[in-house]
């Protein structure tokens, strides 16, 4: 064999080799620091956790005791942000996966918005809540303004999953229903969105994930009272802003600030978890 | 002759009103971006008037009791934070897309993309909390603490949507590498990238666009001085920290200051989310 | 006493069947110069021919020459493709369909279509029968009961899911689902039926079945067959269509009784066609 060609081949060898041990350097570096994180939240929030601190109310500024109201907080901050959301969400994902104008200037003018909107930092969405629910709509800081800022941020994640699942659902039920002489909207309530189902759900959960790793439009808009909110106009802190009061506010909270931390991590790996088994069902039984 | 056939009393009629109803919640949907940008300038405008344009670049610093209001640290703050964690990000959200893709046995490949997928998830202010906690001791409040941080959380961005590029490399690309003899590192570098480069430089952009964004985390590990950073070790502090640190007591012209710059971060991500739309000719998954 | 008439005193509309095997001879459906564009090109033009009624129509030719889109054009479903340009007229019982005052809902239950893939709604059997129903205005419970076991029955299905009629459509094999689909246009009584390809999806067993059911119809309701199969359009047509492309559109060549046409084509093209030389 020519020199040349040997030469050329050791070349190609080391730069295989070389590149191999980069990717899987770069993903063990990767994991090894997931791993970090993961290990260190499940050590220092295990310590002490117990189902009390689910249950009890915060003492010590929120050094001991529990997290009850802020839980209840929460989830009435995510109930309200879905029932804005999904009405809307679901409205807007059927203009613009089953009717014609979602190709006109309005239709696209909706998408490029809402990609936009998909867009902005959070913090600017802190500002926006603020301003126009805190303020100008008079409700101050209050789990309505929260949710309803939270509903804001959702909307383009739940709408783009929404109209996936829309557009999934096979073509030939809308001609046969069409060939029935069956209304549009009869078609669209009784056989589409049934279809659609599990990619709905899906969107939900996932909507559900984002709305409660929000913090910063969260801490302008629903506050930072950590008392049981008794209606909606009540202040309610937020899991994800009670982790940052703690750990920045209070000295000392650190424990209770990982106890909380690995709370809200378990619910969302259990949402998003949720979530992708029901894209794996949809993709798998929806297509038939 | 069948009167029936006459469009009377039509089942059209609800055809018509959901048609007018999801028009109505559609354009609701897209109204809150510019309701977002309306309010902005709206509560911007007051600071502009009185401070001017030029001299949120001029003035000595940002003291805004003392009525001074130069952004420029923040934004060199915001800029190198941002700087820094891309170029950490993009060299391991590469490798692991493609670890993912064509070095990994599937099992493998397959637990990898879940556990990005998991930190994908993570929320922001735990990222921040544990950079404070674990990460804060080692290098002190500072630009490369935040660096770091902000590496970690945009690193799943960009491994996911740069591996949802490179599977969409047509398959006889691919195939037709092997034929010609080439490498596996070969194919990747002279075949599957430059196919791949627009979904490739569309996960940079996004990842740019969020870490701009970023506010929690940034915000508890940096350290929250407004000074230029002159080395790496300086603590420092961003846009998105200056508002959330500030917005609880800012009044009149500052509480305006700050709207200023909330309105200059909308109009960074707008045009770099802009700037991705362009590159990938059509609807981009932020 | 008109079948106008005789539909709306309740009385079952089955007038044909103690007649002669066909037909009158009288037109119920007349197409006059119908062409359909899709974005400029034409899937089909010029076509002119007349429905017999209580006659079994098989539309015959090769793929690509617009029968389908005929087809979509009888009921107007064509409205449904974007892009779609119609131009001609269709007069079904001397009113031309294509007028924007005509019901088209209307028109779909008079006009029922089978499409090619069988395509039953993701719901139970008896909820794919009941939700054309209860959509059309028939929502009493006895009256829903007895047409879904009539329609079940014509079409041969009753016994075999008469104790499933809650289980999933999709569940049944593709014969059943198109006969199930079958089952489901009659149940609103049309008095036209349009066939695309109804066997081409099935298995030869199935498709047998499903033949057999549509010669069954001959007399009861007008069916119009498009077929690319010339052996089941021998065996079960009265009247034949033939469709050729020309100048890069459909075109209709020749047309008259199965017999004239299978026997004595007129035109060069029908006789290559039909004798297996060309398609």
């Amino acid at each position: 064999m020519p020199d040349g060609v040997s030469r050329q081949g050791q070349h190609h060898r080391i730069r295989e080799m070389l590149a191999v041990t980069c990717i899987w350097a770069t993903a063990i570096v990767v994991s090894l620091t997931f791993g970090w994180i993961l290990l260190d939240l499940l050590r220092h929030g295990l310590a002490h956790l117990s189902w009390a601190y689910l249950v009890e109310s915060p003492s010590d500024a929120g050094r001991s005791g529990g997290i009850a109201p802020i839980i209840a907080s929460t989830f009435l901050i995510v109930a309200v942000c879905m029932s804005i959301a999904v009405p809307i969400g679901i409205g807007t994902a059927l203009l613009l996966a089953e009717y014609s104008v979602a190709r006109s200037r309005f239709g696209r003018f909706v998408r490029r918005s809402l990609d936009a909107l998909a867009a902005v930092p959070s913090i600017v969405f802190g500002l926006f809540g603020s301003t126009l629910f805190c303020i100008y709509l008079g409700m101050g800081f209050s789990i309505l303004a929260g949710g309803l800022t939270l509903a804001c941020m959702v909307l383009p994640i739940f709408i783009r999953t929404a109209e996936e699942g829309f557009r999934s659902v096979p073509d030939e039920y809308r001609r046969g229903a069409a060939a029935l002489g069956i209304s549009r909207s009869a078609t669209l309530f009784k056989i589409i969105m049934p279809s659609a189902m599990p990619a709905l759900v899906a969107g939900f959960v996932l909507g559900i994930g984002r709305a409660l790793a929000e913090t910063a439009a969260l801490i302008f808009t629903s506050g930072y009272v950590d008392r049981m909110p008794e209606s909606l106009f009540d202040s309610g802190r937020a899991m994800s802003v009670h982790i940052y009061d703690l750990a920045m506010n209070v000295p000392g909270g650190g424990k209770s600030a990982y106890r909380t931390a690995l709370v809200l991590v378990a619910i969302l790996l259990l949402i998003n978890g949720s979530a992708s088994w029901l894209m794996h069902r949809w993709v798998r039984h929806g297509a038939t | 002759m069948t009167s029936s056939m006459r469009r009377d009393s039509s089942p059209w009629r609800a055809d018509t009103a959901l048609i007018w109803t999801l028009r109505l919640l559609a354009a609701a949907a897209a109204g809150i971006v510019l309701l977002i940008l309306v309010f902005l300038l709206i509560e911007s405008i007051p600071a502009l008037r009185t401070i001017g344009l030029v001299r949120f670049f001029s003035d000595a610093s940002w003291y805004p009791l003392s009525d001074r209001f130069n952004m420029a640290p923040m934004m060199a703050a915001s800029l190198l934070v941002t700087v820094g964690a891309i170029a950490l990000a993009i060299p391991l959200g590469f490798g692991s897309a493609l670890f993912c893709r064509y070095y990994a046995p599937r099992w493998i490949a397959g637990a990898y993309r879940r556990m990005i997928e998991v930190l994908a998830g993570i929320p922001s202010v735990v990222f921040g909390f544990w950079g404070l906690v674990v990460l804060v001791p080692l290098v002190t409040h500072s630009l490369i603490a935040g660096i770091l941080i902000l590496a970690l959380m945009i690193l799943p961005t960009v491994a996911l949507i740069a591996d949802a590029s490179l599977a969409r490399v047509p398959e006889e690309l691919i195939h037709g590498s092997a034929a010609l003899g080439l490498t596996r590192w070969g194919m990747i570098r002279r075949v599957i990238l430059p196919a791949a480069r627009c979904g490739l430089m569309t996960s940079v952009i996004l990842a740019v666009a969020r870490a701009i964004g970023e506010t929690m985390a940034v915000l508890m590990v940096c350290g929250n001085v407004v000074q230029m950073p002159k080395g790496l070790l300086d603590p420092v502090r961003t846009l998105t920290a200056n508002i959330a640190l500030e917005m609880a007591y800012a009044t009149d012209t500052h509480r305006s200051a700050l709207f200023v710059s909330g309105l200059l971060l909308m109009v960074i991500v707008g045009l770099l989310i802009a700037m991705a739309e362009w590159i990938s000719k059509g609807r981009i998954y932020a | 006493m008109s079948t106008q008439e005789s539909r709306e005193v309740g009385r079952p509309w089955f007038p044909l069947k103690e007649g002669p095997p066909c037909c009158e001879r009288s037109p119920v459906l007349e197409v006059e110069s119908l062409s359909l564009a899709y974005d400029g090109d034409f899937a089909f033009k010029d076509v002119t021919i007349s429905i017999n009624r209580g006659c079994i129509t098989a539309i015959v030719g090769p793929s690509g020459c617009g029968k389908t889109s005929f087809l979509m054009s009888l009921n107007r479903l064509s409205d449904l493709l974007g892009g779609c340009k119609v131009s001609g007229s269709v007069r079904y019982e001397q009113e031309d369909v294509r007028e924007n005052k005509v019901d088209v809902i209307s028109l779909r239950r008079r006009v029922g279509m089978i499409f090619q893939k069988p395509n039953p709604f993701p719901l139970s059997i008896r909820k794919n029968l009941t939700f054309p129903l209860w959509e059309h205005g028939i929502r009493d419970a006895q009256q829903v009961r007895t047409k879904v076991e009539e329609s079940l029955r014509d079409v041969g299905l009753w016994d075999e899911v008469k104790d499933r009629l809650d289980a999933s459509a999709q569940a049944l094999s593709g014969g059943q689902q198109q006969r199930l689909c079958l089952a489901r246009a009659l149940a609103l009584k049309p008095e036209v039926l349009l066939l695309d390809e109804p066997c081409s999806a099935l298995d030869p067993i199935a498709s047998g079945v499903v033949e057999d059911m549509i010669a069954d119809l001959r007399g009861r309701y007008t069916v119009i067959v498009v077929t690319h199969n010339l052996a089941q359009a021998r065996r079960i047509a009265d009247d034949v269509a033939f469709f050729w492309v020309q100048d890069g559109a459909g075109r209709l060549i020749e047309t008259g009784t199965a017999r004239q046409v299978f026997e004595h084509p007129e035109h060069e093209l029908t006789k290559a066609y039909v004798s297996g030389q060309r398609g």
